[in-house]
């Protein structure tokens, strides 16, 4: 049998780059709603949603990173994360799909950053054709770049 | 037994803490003169109660503690030690260290026992020693059968007098028992015990062949002791415990391990955590959500084809209203809970500052949330003592007035059209208007000799303000009525004072019934809607050219009637494009929080709504001028706004 260890990731495009999260952070996956737009918040927090009566921010990676033109289409998708205790939201281009993946084909993450800073990256997965870049989904969005927590007012 | 005991630790703490603060307010009620023998009792049982139990949950420093009080309040009430004023403050010490020792046990802090040894100190000191040996001989009432049982009882109570020894044993044939007393105090209070436990052991006697179920603590206990051991204070803990003070003859069994707690007789409340009734609150709020967006769903569909589904509809809202509300009614507790520490306040402060002052509570039963009691106590604590230190006279001052020498401090609560009312009031020497005025001059205020008196008043609320003479350590430090008044707007509450010199002063505190949800006007700016706290709306209105005056170029200010009023766009304050610029177009609404007022510019008032607060900081953080945020009707996120931040900012740009 096979006794090699599988990570199930959750993959989804950010542009033309195909990022993997661990799908243990993955609460669930909305159709993209409005959110209403918090005051003097960076233009990368679209701004909260009602999730079941908790306030959920909802963050749009590709802003956040940059990544070319931002179209909110039918297939522009939230995904709902738990990171931490807190539960928070992610606009993606589109979620493709769920892999398993087993360790030995993870790849250490490379020495230069994609979008994501490096520091997030934890592994480079070669499947079939396509390259994923596995992120650590929790320290990215724990992380003074997000700008989710109290900590940071200061700082802006 | 390998049951857990911590399972039965949360019981204990919350039945303690009932004990004591049953207690305090027993001590406190108690006529020194002529102490009433069931009141004596009461604060008696509720020392053994806690006994019992801290002895049986190996909580041995409070068990020791509550010992060593239980003999003292013993000899009070057979008359062999004198009630006086030393006695109640050493018992209120005791009741206070006993607290701290709950406090640390319940916190899992380390135990500071420096506290309660030196009250256990003073507990024996009240004792007073007369040190000799002496005999008794006497005859049991009960049947030989019970004789050690009653024997074991009879040692355990007068180990409280110093160390007894049997010397005889009694058969049939003889039926005399002998003890004798080591480092005896006082025979005649032995003589009484004897009598009292042999009365006492007779009753339970009976009580036991009654109710023999229920009787398994008293006789699993005893059948330990069939050897006669030297008795041990700790473990006489289960007879007598769980009695109510004012029900001698109730359930008289602690909860052993491996029982599930039984509730006493006629018990109709039950321990709930509240954050089991808070997500019940939250859960009918989406209900009620829920219920909105299913309305506006059918609105497309014609009502009398579909008249059934728009009848359950309207019934659905019904149900779901009267349910709301009797989930929030379930956060509900008596503003007892807070008023009930305010006679020891009152009798310390009082005894400190050599004042004679009468407490009367009034409307103690009045209901609110429970989220406010807490929050309450600081800001009413520090009421009572400015009434104390600063309001009410000394006995001499007020018979100089022409008045009682004993001033009234009244505590008084009541609802009123959804807000709880909260009054502190004394018939002491009111509020002097010249020294607030002069003192407010040193500041560097600007304020005039005319004035109006709830101006006057007004000003000691601001920060450093304080007119007491001699700062005590009581009040005077100017550190109060500033944080006071901040903690009650933080509340969505405000506070107001009556006063008259020589008669008294009387502050009002209004509240919102629960923090749960808010009152809410509604707003659009743009796009976007915001909502108002309603408790800190003054008023709204349209500006017309004429009311608008700019001030520095910049900023404008807002005439009403004769008050100039800081203008703030909350379209440019939160950077909403699509928002109307011109002031005579959209509308003012005054907001005022922490005696400021601001007029905050909005596009249009939307109505008017009740709306369930959620908090922003459990996914999010702050946000600098929103309180929280609640869903609207249709299912989105409108935000509430922070008045007093937002009356706070405007201050600030004012004075840059």
């Amino acid at each position: 049998m096979n006794t090699q260890t599988h990570r199930e990731l959750l993959t989804f495009l950010l542009g033309d780059e195909e990022y993997a999260i661990d799908i243990l952070r993955v609460q669930e996956i909305r159709a993209w709603e409005p959110a209403t737009p918090i005051a003097q918040a960076p233009d990368f927090i679209k701004g909260v949603i009602n999730l079941r009566g908790a306030i959920v921010p909802v963050i749009d990676l590709r802003i956040r990173f940059g990544l070319g033109h931002v179209e909110y289409t039918s297939f522009t998708v939230t995904v709902i994360l738990n990171v931490g205790d807190r539960t928070v939201g992610i606009v993606v281009d589109a979620v493709s799909d769920v892999v398993s993946v087993s360790e030995e084909r993870l790849l250490p993450p490379p020495a230069f950053s994609g979008a994501i800073d490096v520091r997030h990256i934890v592994a480079l997965a070669a499947l079939d054709e396509r390259m994923l870049i596995v992120v650590d989904i929790e320290n990215l969005m724990l992380s003074a770049d997000m700008a989710l927590t109290d900590e940071l007012e200061t700082e802006q | 037994m390998s049951y857990d005991m911590t399972q039965f630790h949360q019981v204990f703490f919350a039945e303690a803490a009932e004990h004591l603060e049953n207690m305090e307010t027993l001590l406190l009620a108690l006529d020194r003169a002529r102490p009433d023998a069931e009141q004596l009792n009461a604060i008696f049982r509720a020392a053994h109660s806690i006994k019992g139990a801290a002895g049986t949950f190996g909580f041995i420093d409070m068990a020791d503690l509550t010992h060593a009080l239980e003999s003292v309040l013993d000899r009070v009430r057979h008359g062999e030690l004198v009630c006086d004023a030393e006695l109640i403050e050493v018992s209120l010490a005791a009741r206070d260290a006993l607290g701290d020792l709950l406090a640390a046990h319940r916190a899992g802090t380390t135990i500071d026992l420096a506290g309660a040894t030196a009250v256990a100190k003073r507990l024996s000191g009240l004792m007073n020693h007369t040190d000799d040996g002496v005999a008794f001989e006497f005859m049991f009432d009960a049947e030989p059968a019970r004789w050690e049982e009653t024997l074991t009882a009879l040692l355990v109570e007068l180990a409280d007098f110093g160390t007894p020894s049997v010397e005889v044993s009694a058969t049939e044939a003889q039926p005399f028992w002998r003890i004798r007393m080591e480092g005896c105090q006082d025979p005649q209070g032995i003589t009484d015990v004897i009598a009292f436990v042999a009365s006492e052991v007779r009753q339970l006697g009976e009580e036991a062949n009654a109710a023999q179920e229920n009787n398994d603590a008293a006789d699993d206990s005893f059948g330990f002791f069939v050897d006669f051991p030297p008795p041990q204070p700790e473990q006489r803990t289960e007879q007598k415990t769980q009695q109510q003070p004012d029900r001698r003859s109730g359930q008289k069994l602690e909860p052993k391990p491996g029982k599930a707690v039984q509730a006493a007789n006629g018990e109709t409340t039950i321990r709930v955590d509240i954050d089991k009734v808070d997500l019940l609150v939250n859960e009918v709020g989406e209900l009620l959500i829920t219920h909105s967006m299913l309305l506006q769903a059918a609105t497309v569909l014609d009502p009398i084809l579909h008249e059934r589904l728009h009848a359950g509809l309207a019934q659905l809202e019904r149900n779901s209203r009267d349910l709301q509300a009797a989930v929030l009614a379930m956060r509900m507790v008596p503003i007892a809970n807070v008023f009930h520490r305010f006679p020891r306040v009152v009798h310390d402060l009082s005894n400190k500052l050599g004042k004679q002052v009468e407490l009367k509570l009034i409307g103690e039963q009045t209901e609110l949330d429970r989220g406010l009691v807490e929050r309450l106590v600081d800001p009413l604590t520090h009421l009572v003592r400015n009434s104390l230190d600063h309001g009410i006279e000394t006995p001499d001052d007020r018979l100089a007035a022409g008045k009682r020498a004993t001033g009234t401090l009244t505590l008084k609560a009541w609802q009123h059209s959804g807000m709880i009312i909260i009054e502190v009031g004394d018939d002491g020497a009111g509020l002097d208007r010249e020294r607030i005025l002069a003192k407010a001059r040193e500041r560097g205020m600007n304020v005039s000799d005319t004035a109006a008196d709830a101006e006057v008043w007004g000003l000691i609320f601001e920060a450093g303000f304080s007119t007491a003479e001699h700062v005590t350590d009581v009040s005077g430090r100017g550190v109060g009525m500033d944080v006071v008044r901040r903690n009650i707007n933080a509340l969505h509450g405000r506070i107001d004072i009556e006063s008259t010199a020589g008669a008294g002063t009387r502050v009002s505190v209004r509240l919102p019934l629960t923090l749960a949800i808010v009152d809410g006007m509604s707003v659009a700016v743009g796009s976007e809607t915001y909502i108002v706290p309603l408790g800190h709306v003054r008023e709204s209105l349209q500006a017309v050219p004429s009311m608008l005056h700019e001030v520095g170029g910049t900023r404008t200010v807002l005439q009403v009637r004769d008050e100039y009023i800081p203008v703030i766009a909350l379209a440019a304050l939160f950077g909403i494009r699509d928002a109307e610029r011109d002031f005579t177009r959209g509308i003012m609404v005054l907001l005022e929080a922490d005696g400021r007022c601001v007029a905050l510019f909005v596009d249009a008032l939307l109505g008017q709504h009740q709306v369930v607060i959620k908090s922003l900081e459990a996914n999010y953080r702050k946000v600098p001028g929103l309180a929280a945020a609640t869903v609207m009707g249709d299912g989105r996120v409108a935000f509430i706004l922070d008045a007093v931040a937002l009356t706070a900012r405007a201050d600030v740009s004012m004075a840059a």
